[in-house]
């Protein structure tokens, strides 16, 4: 791992006003989108761009992290018809709060690295989804997108090139359910946000019936970088097998909470004692989520040389998801928080299939019991085999982000659990 | 679109009534986002969210003048206003604070903050001063996990890092008609050689 501490961020670099478009073309800005629409030499046709892109080793920030180029490689071949990119700017898994920052502070980044995909993929429409929430957001990508326009880096012959794009922004109202990318075609086309059962999958039926392809906020945000500085640039940031900078969203209890752009394989105790500045009013470690609700619960004896990519998360029993790590002390009280979580899940399950709608209801009622001290360790073995039932069991992964931390949190914290658990009277089994 | 509008704003098709209009230049507005969609269904969430900024809610009136000037079913609009939760479906309080107490917030004094505003305004999450003044909700995570205990404002403006005094003051500010600014969080720089700048961010 390079030193951390001269990393010179390039998603939000350090740069007074760069969400004017004068000063983010003076550092660099469009030189991307620039070069892939006229360099013929460097890039040919919009494969070879697919081709560094996927060489890269983008891995999805949504949260699934799937390799950004191959999955523009699915795309089927061009047949006239429309085709679409979705930038999901949903971000509402608890615990995330990073795409925020591209729009703030970077978003022309983000736009530039939309507009490559869609040329990389021959698409003809770009749909923004952004939560409903994020309205202060939704009126600084506004700005940008119509300053885009007016300097034809969007619309008709983008920059002077045949190549013609439009970018619309889309409002979410309130539904975590609408991040889920199949949930969030359904949003955009005006209905209710239920998921798609999968296949056909969105790149041969996606909006409208249309090959579509959905991608995280701060994974486009990459693609610009990688097209100027090459593939190559991208795989020596971070983590071998899980490359390029990532937005850290730190939060809980620590010192210096916030959102921090490093390079990926950061070790967990570096993020927590050096990045955010340690733990709040001297207290001792207890647990951390790395990324997001979903992701199972890591306890601090965990940690030690625990590193922030993907196959080392998951070598620890968690997983990656959107890299929002929120941290608890010793104070913590583990069997409240499943609590909160659980309650989220089911606040949030569209309702479509059984298991889950039904389930996560189960597990906030049951969970509920047991916070109140009405709970038997009984109980706790129900739970389990609920989360059994729903994972793998339904038509997204909701069910299996609400299952998750129900599962490990008790596996890892059983103690806290039974403590807090009346003695069955039947006995379990 | 078979829909007519008439000259003094009235937005209603053949098909029925509302209590509601739109102005003609809202008429025009939604034509305009007509035309980024391949259909008109795609409208049915900003043509709700500009009913709700103009009428402060979506009850099933507001719901059948969108309904009607996109002429599209009732039904759909109704079950897309239901499945969202940033529609208001009954009209609220002048003033709705929307206090975050999921994951990060609970760690961090969300419900703190959340039974100081039961306490101070004299209401329950979920109910609205009998002045109409504020309704009062809890949020689930709204994106401001480190920024935590944080509130939103009737669906626009997020407060932040909240105590007791601060919430007093964005009280005071929200009664005397003003709302307060957009709170630009900058990122903190990780360099330990110029430790407490902020990346990122405009100079204004
Ligand atoms: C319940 C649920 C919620 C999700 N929410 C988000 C979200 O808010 N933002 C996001 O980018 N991806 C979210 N995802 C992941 C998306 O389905 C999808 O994998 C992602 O947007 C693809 O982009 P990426 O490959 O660039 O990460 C969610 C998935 C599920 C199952
Ligand atoms: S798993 Fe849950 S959220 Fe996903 S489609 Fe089924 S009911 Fe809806
Ligand atoms: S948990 Fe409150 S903003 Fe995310």
């Amino acid at each position: 791992m390079s030193d951390w501490t001269t990393y010179e961020p390039v998603l939000i670099p350090n740069i007074a006003g760069l969400d004017r478009l004068e000063t983010y073309r003076k550092h660099g800005g469009y030189d991307a989108l620039h070069a892939v629409l006229h360099d013929q030499n460097t890039w040919p046709d919009p494969a070879s761009v697919v081709q560094e892109v996927k060489e890269a080793n983008i891995r999805g920030r949504g949260g699934a992290g799937f390799n950004a180029g191959l999955k523009w490689s699915f795309m089927p071949p061009v047949d006239g018809g429309p085709r679409y990119l979705a930038c999901n700017g949903d971000e509402s898994e608890p615990g995330t709060f990073k795409d925020r920052k591209i729009f703030e502070y970077n978003p022309f980044l983000f736009i530039e690295g939309a507009t490559i995909a869609a040329y990389a993929m021959s698409i003809t429409s770009i749909y923004v989804y952004i939560r409903g929430e994020y309205r202060s957001w939704i009126h600084k990508m506004e700005k940008a997108v119509s300053d885009a326009y007016d300097a034809g880096l969007l619309g008709q012959n983008i920059l002077g090139s045949d190549f013609s794009v439009d970018l619309v922004l889309h409002s979410g109202a309130g539904a975590y359910i609408c991040g889920e990318e199949t949930s969030l075609l359904e949003s955009l086309e005006g209905k209710r946000g239920y998921p798609r059962v999968k296949p056909p999958f969105p790149a041969q039926r996606g909006l409208w019936g249309r090959p579509t392809t959905i991608n995280n906020i701060e994974t486009l945000s990459n693609v610009p970088g990688v097209i100027r500085n090459g593939a190559d640039w991208f795989k020596s940031i971070g983590a071998e097998s899980h490359p390029g900078p990532i937005l850290y969203g730190i939060s809980g209890h620590v010192n210096r909470p916030g959102v921090y752009e490093l390079p990926s394989g950061m070790p967990v105790m570096t993020l927590i004692e050096e990045v955010a500045q340690g733990m709040r009013n001297g207290k001792k470690l207890k647990a951390i989520i790395p990324g997001g609700s979903s992701t199972p619960i890591l306890p601090a004896k965990d940690l030690e040389d625990l590193t922030m990519d993907a196959d080392a998360l998951r070598g620890a029993g968690s997983m990656m998801g959107t890299a929002g790590m929120v941290v608890m002390d010793e104070d913590t009280d583990i069997v409240e928080t499943l609590w909160r979580i659980s309650k989220f899940y089911h606040h949030e399950s569209c309702g479509q299939c059984t298991p889950c709608r039904e389930g996560t209801g189960w597990l906030e009622k049951i969970l509920e019991k047991v916070v109140t001290g009405q709970g038997t360790t009984r109980d706790l073995d129900l739970l389990l085999d609920i989360t059994s039932q729903m994972e793998g069991r339904t038509i997204c992964a909701l069910a299996d982000a609400a299952a998750w931390p129900v599962r490990y949190t008790i596996s890892r914290f059983r103690d806290e659990f039974e403590a807090r658990c009346k003695p069955s009277l039947i006995p379990v089994g | 679109m078979s829909q007519k509008s008439s000259d003094n704003g009235a937005s209603l098709s053949q098909n029925g009534t509302s209590a509601y209009t739109f102005t003609k230049e809202q008429l025009a507005e939604i034509e305009v986002l007509k035309t980024k969609y391949p259909e008109v269904q795609a409208v049915t969430l900003p043509v709700l969210w500009m009913a709700q900024d103009t009428f402060g809610h979506v009850d099933p009136e507001v719901q059948r003048l969108v309904a009607y000037t996109l002429d599209l079913p009732e039904s759909h609009v109704h079950g897309v206003a239901e499945f969202y939760t940033q529609y208001f479906k009954t009209p609220k309080g002048k003033h709705v604070l929307d206090v975050c107490t999921c994951l990060s917030c609970h760690l961090c004094g969300g419900m703190d903050t959340l039974g100081y505003l039961e306490n101070k305004l004299g209401i329950k999450a979920g109910e609205t001063t009998p002045d109409g003044e504020f309704t009062l909700q809890e949020a689930e995570c709204l994106g401001a996990c480190g920024y935590a205990p944080m509130m939103q404002i009737t669906n626009d403006v997020y407060v932040n890092h909240l105590t007791p005094e601060k919430v007093d003051q964005v009280l005071d500010q929200l009664a005397s008609g003003d709302t307060p600014d957009f709170e630009s969080i900058p990122m903190p720089l990780v360099s330990t050689t110029s430790n407490n700048e902020a990346a990122g961010g405009s100079d204004e």
